[in-house]
Order: structure tokens, then C-alpha cells, then sequence
């Protein structure tokens, strides 16, 4: 034992985490130049840089800035948030399968919408009411499952708010008429379709203030708290005021992110799982989540929108095969790996 | 003059109380053991102490303030516990998880630093799991696991540190182990050790300062020698025993008294 070994690991911040952090923002960046690129009107990518560094021509500036960009930037900000607020989740919760779109937090966001929608409200007042129904879906839980807010208890709790949410759901759905229930159900899918600045710039600015605020006062907190409740507070970590503000943190980031995209599936739920298994990390692993999160929208809304010729296909579609895939794939590996 | 002390506390999860007026000092440098019957609040005592349990009325005093009114953080840099239940998180290593210790002293301006490093390596080199360092910590014994968790709770340097059963799960080699490293810490570095134990033979021969506990009182305490008699085993946990000098250690040793061959339990046989 010498000192350089235990240099290699200070405080858990391992290579290997940031070798997945770092791939996934490049992958995510390599993505995003194709995606930009490609369309009814093919730019190539060396093109596609130069306009983003503003060397373009003006027909390129317009298609890539005000068509292109703003739906890619809603991709990688829904991506993040939905994936950070799952990582927190699954963290809190002490459970991997405890993703916001298991517990109740994402259905507390669509039922609010489906209301709007049936009422036939607007898009703003549809991204209010969702940010709405998640934080009260989110306190709602919290609230019965007691201030103790023991893992298992809140998962038991989540769940059932999200089978009565989903009930609801279902029960708004028959009484919309036609038109109401394809905007609905569009809108239940997850869709990117026509976002424009309106709905990056909010998303842009919640990020800005919340993600940074997570990662920097949150993270090395829930990274104890992992160890149970009485161990991190005898290392001095204030439990409940960390477990309210992160949940807090975390219904607001997957709130926001349901807003301007819809619930989009799986990605709260395979982000965080892809990013633990790669780093194979202890912790909430807390940036590699987000850029994972990151990548797998941004990469599904790109499949999206040019895996059929005729038709873009909403990004939930994406996210729910693939996801789901995966967790197939996950549980049969598991499985024979003799881990469940 | 004492750094930790509870006085005239009421201790109740919810509605139930388990202890009333309870009051307790821990001397300075001693190796305090709690000893006492399942569910007499030897454990919630310690949590108490500890603050993770708020008495409903009486004050825990550390330092001469009351331990919930100092920021967590504060209390965390004197006080340290060993829970009964920890878990190591999925994949940790050694040196992570003893590292984790030291987040007391680190904040978000102050995250690592040579000094984090060189006391990680010393409190892995005194509870003797330096050579695992690198290993993952669920691939370890029960013993290795809880000298990792030891090393843990030395890392953050706390003058006073506070141990719920040390010993439960691990067998007779690995509790003497654990005890035997208890000692030393106590001795060679001066810290204030209290433990919750069970074993009554194992508080006498280590404790400096015994206290007996029963239904939430504190039945006697003082040297282990003064305090471990048989009538005061027999008062607090019902067993009849003979208490005799412990061949090592010349300390008291227990001896639960043997069934009567007429097999009537109910008698209090005295041998």
C-alpha cells in the first residue's frame, strides 16, 4: 500500500467515470452534427460547424438556428434533466428500478396535462400545468409516505399514485373528443415535433440554475447517504434537508423535462442504469448520467425523425423500444449471470 | 469535566418511550461499554448521544452545547458513529470507502487534499486493511468488512467515537480482533471509545467504564470490576451466575449458573 494507490482513487471520482462522461458528450456532439445536417435539405457537416460558429451562409444560418438547433438543444437539455432526475430517484430511493416515470412523478405531469388538453388549453398553459402535476404528484407522495421517507416506503407509495394517476389518465382520454385525444396522446408519447426557442430558452435557464446546484451541493451528499441514513449523518450530512432538496431538485428537473417533450420513456429509467454500469461506479454517478441522458435523446429524436422515409416518428417511440430492449436484455443477462 | 453527556432524558420513537429521565456521562478517554438486555435502550441511548434520535425532553450536551443545536457538520468533525447497519454501496473499494470518511472536512471549495490522503492510509494501516485497499469491499470476510467500516470512522478523526455492536455477526476470532484494534485505538491514540456490547465477558475485560442498563435506567456504572457482580446480573438480566476472576486478564468473568438437575428453571439457583 503506498500512497500512489490510494491516489488513484480520491474520493471516487475514478478514470473510468470520466473516460464515459467525456464519450458521451463527444458522441453526443457528433450526433448532434448529423442530426443538424441532415433534413428535406442535406447541409454537410463541415458546413454545419462553421454555421454554428457563425460562418455560415444566411440560408444555412436560418434552417440550423432557428429550425434545427432549438429542437436538438430541447433533445440534450430533456435528456439531462430526465436522466439527473432519475439518477437522484434511483438514489434516494436506493433502488434501480426507482425511476420519476415508476414512482408517479411523470403520470402527476401528464394528467395535469391531459386536462389542459382536454379543456383545450395551450401549449404554454399545457408546459404549466405538467411542471404543475409533477411537483404535486411529487409532494403528494412524499407527504404519505411520511417525513422518514424510507426507500421503500416511497416506492410503494409512487407506485400506487401512478396506477390512480394513470387511471385518471385513462378516464380523461374517453371523454376528449378525436382531435383532443391525437394532441393527447402525441403529447403522451413524447414528441420534439416543432419545439423552437420558446421552449429551449425556459429549459435552458431551469438547467442552468438547477443542474449545476444538484451536481455541486447534492451530489457528494447522496454518494453518503447510499450508505443508509445513520452513517451519513454521523459523517455530518444533513439527511432530511439533503433528501427534500434533492427530490425537490430532481421532481423539478423531470417536471420541466415532461413540459417541453412530453414523458418521454425510459430515458429517467436506462440513463442513469447505462451510466452505473459503465462507470461501474459507486454513487449516483450524477455527470455521467446526464451526458448519457443526453446522448440517448438527442441520438433517438435523430432516429426519430429519419428512421421511416415518409414520417417523423415522435421520440418516445424511440426511447420506449430501445429502453425497453435494454431492460429485456438487462434482466436476461442478469438472470443467467445468476445476479437475480 | 466530561465532552459527552445526556442529562434528564426522554427517549420515544413515536409514542413509545423507552427510556424517562435517563442521564448518563461519558468520561473523557475512557472505553465506555453500555451492557444491558435486549430492548433495555442501550442502542437508543447511543443514538441519542449521537444525535440521530432527538430526546423528547433532556439535552445530550457535547462540548458543553446541546448536540442539536450545532450544525451537523460541526458535531460530525468530534463525534463519529459506527451504525449497527451500513451498507457499502455497489462496486466501492476499500480506500473509497474509508475515504468517505473525511467528508466532514471537505466542502465544496475544499474537496481533497494531502492531508485527506494521508490520514485515509493511516486509519487503513492501523485497522490493518491497507493491503486491501484496492479490493471491492463486498468481496470481503465479515471481519475484513468491519475493520474496513472501523477504518471508516477513524478516517474522520473524531476525538469521541461511538460503536452500536461491534462485534454482532462475526465469530469469536474476528469479535476478539475487533475488540483487541477497539483497545489499541483507545490506548496508543486516546480517543474516547463507547461501545454498545453484548457479550458481558468481552465489556468487562475492555471497557474502562461500564454501564449497566435496564428498562431504560441506568442500573449502576463505574469500573468494570465494581460494577460486574453477580447480583447485579442477576437484577438486570435475570440470569443466576457465578462471577469469577478471569484467568488472562484478572477481570470479571461471567458464568451463567447450570440448569438444575431437578430441571426447575423457575428457582433462582445459586451455585
Amino acid at each position: 500500500m503506498t500512497l500512489t494507490e490510494v491516489r488513484r482513487n480520491p474520493v471516487g471520482i475514478r478514470p473510468r467515470a470520466v473516460v464515459v462522461g467525456v464519450t458521451a458528450v463527444v458522441a453526443t456532439l457528433v450526433v448532434s452534427v448529423f442530426s443538424l445536417g441532415t433534413g428535406d435539405f442535406p447541409i454537410a457537416p463541415a458546413d454545419v460547424v462553421a454555421t454554428l460558429f457563425g460562418a455560415g451562409n444566411p440560408a444555412h444560418e436560418f434552417i440550423i438556428n432557428e429550425l434545427r438547433l432549438p429542437r436538438l438543444i430541447v433533445a440534450i437539455l430533456v435528456g439531462a434533466a430526465l436522466a439527473a432526475g432519475g439518477a437522484v430517484f434511483q438514489s434516494l430511493v436506493r433502488n434501480p428500478l426507482g425511476s420519476p416515470d415508476m414512482l408517479g412523478v411523470t403520470n402527476g405531469a401528464s394528467t395535469a396535462a391531459l386536462v389542459v388538453v382536454i379543456l383545450g388549453g395551450s401549449d404554454l398553459q399545457l408546459s404549466i400545468a405538467a411542471i404543475a402535476g409533477g411537483m404535486t404528484a411529487t409532494l403528494l407522495i412524499q407527504l404519505i409516505a411520511g417525513r422518514a421517507l424510507h426507500g421503500f416506503r416511497f416506492i410503494l407509495v409512487g407506485v400506487g399514485m401512478a396506477a390512480i394517476l394513470t387511471g385518471i389518465s385513462g378516464y380523461l382520454l374517453t371523454r376528449g373528443q378525436q382531435m383532443e385525444n391525437a394532441r393527447a396522446l402525441l403529447w403522451l408519447t413524447g414528441s420534439l415535433d416543432g419545439r423552437s426557442w420558446t421552449q429551449a430558452v425556459p429549459l435552458l435557464v431551469v438547467l442552468g440554475a438547477v443542474l449545476p446546484l444538484l451536481v455541486l451541493a447534492c451530489g457528494p451528499g447522496l454518494r453518503i447517504l447510499e450508505m443508509g441514513d445513520d452513517a451519513a449523518s454521523a459523517l455530518g450530512v444533513p439527511v432530511s434537508l439533503l433528501r427534500n432538496g434533492a427530490l425537490l431538485a430532481a421532481a423539478l428537473l423531470v417536471s420541466f423535462g415532461a413540459a417541453a417533450a412530453g414523458p418521454v420513456a425510459f430515458v429517467a429509467l436506462i440513463a442513469p442504469h447505462l451510466a452505473k454500469r459503465l462507470t461501474r461506479a459507486p454513487g449516483p454517478n450524477l455527470l455521467p448520467s446526464i451526458a448519457v441522458g443526453a446522448l440517448l435523446l438527442s441520438g433517438a429524436d435523430f432516429i426519430a425523425q429519419h428512421a421511416l422515409d415518409d414520417r417523423v416518428l415522435p421520440v418516445g417511440v424511440i426511447t420506449g423500444l430501445v429502453g425497453g430492449a435494454y431492460l429485456v436484455w438487462l434482466l436476461t443477462t442478469e438472470r443467467r449471470a445468476g445476479r437475480i | 469535566m466530561t465532552r459527552l453527556s445526556g442529562t434528564g432524558m426522554t427517549l420515544a420513537y413515536d409514542k413509545r418511550v423507552i427510556a424517562e429521565d435517563l442521564s448518563v456521562e461519558i468520561p473523557d478517554g475512557s472505553f465506555t461499554v453500555i451492557i444491558g438486555p435486549n430492548a433495555c435502550g442501550k442502542s437508543t441511548l447511543l443514538r441519542a448521544l449521537s444525535r440521530l434520535l432527538k430526546p423528547a425532553t433532556g439535552t445530550v450536551l457535547l462540548d458543553g452545547r446541546d448536540v442539536h443545536s450545532q450544525p451537523t457538520r460541526t458535531v460530525a468533525k468530534t463525534l463519529g458513529l459506527l451504525p449497527q447497519s451500513s451498507t457499502a454501496p455497489d462496486g466501492i473499494t476499500v480506500a473509497e470507502l474509508v475515504a468517505r470518511g473525511r467528508y466532514p472536512h471537505q466542502s465544496i471549495l475544499r474537496r481533497w487534499s494531502a492531508e485527506d490522503e494521508r490520514v485515509v492510509e493511516e486509519s487503513m494501516e492501523s485497522t490493518g486493511v491497507a493491503d486491501l485497499a484496492d479490493r471491492n469491499v463486498d468481496e470481503l470476510s465479515g471481519g475484513q468488512r468491519q475493520r474496513v467500516w472501523l477504518a471508516m470512522a477513524l478516517a474522520q478523526q473524531t476525538p469521541l467515537l461511538l460503536l452500536d455492536e461491534p462485534t454482532t455477526y462475526l465469530d469469536i476470532a474476528h469479535q476478539i480482533e475487533v475488540l483487541d484494534l477497539c483497545a489499541e485505538l483507545h490506548e496508543r491514540q486516546g480517543r474516547t471509545l463507547v461501545a454498545v456490547l453484548h457479550d458481558l465477558n468481552h465489556a468487562a475485560r475492555y471497557a474502562t467504564h461500564l454501564i449497566a442498563m435496564r428498562s431504560g435506567k441506568v442500573a449502576r456504572s463505574g469500573l468494570p470490576g465494581e460494577v460486574l457482580t453477580a447480583e447485579l446480573v442477576e437484577e438486570v438480566f435475570g440470569l443466576p451466575c457465578r462471577v469469577i476472576d478471569d484467568p488472562e486478564t484478572g477481570t470479571p468473568l461471567v458464568v451463567p449458573a447450570a440448569r438444575r438437575r431437578t430441571g426447575d428453571l423457575s428457582t433462582n439457583a445459586r451455585i
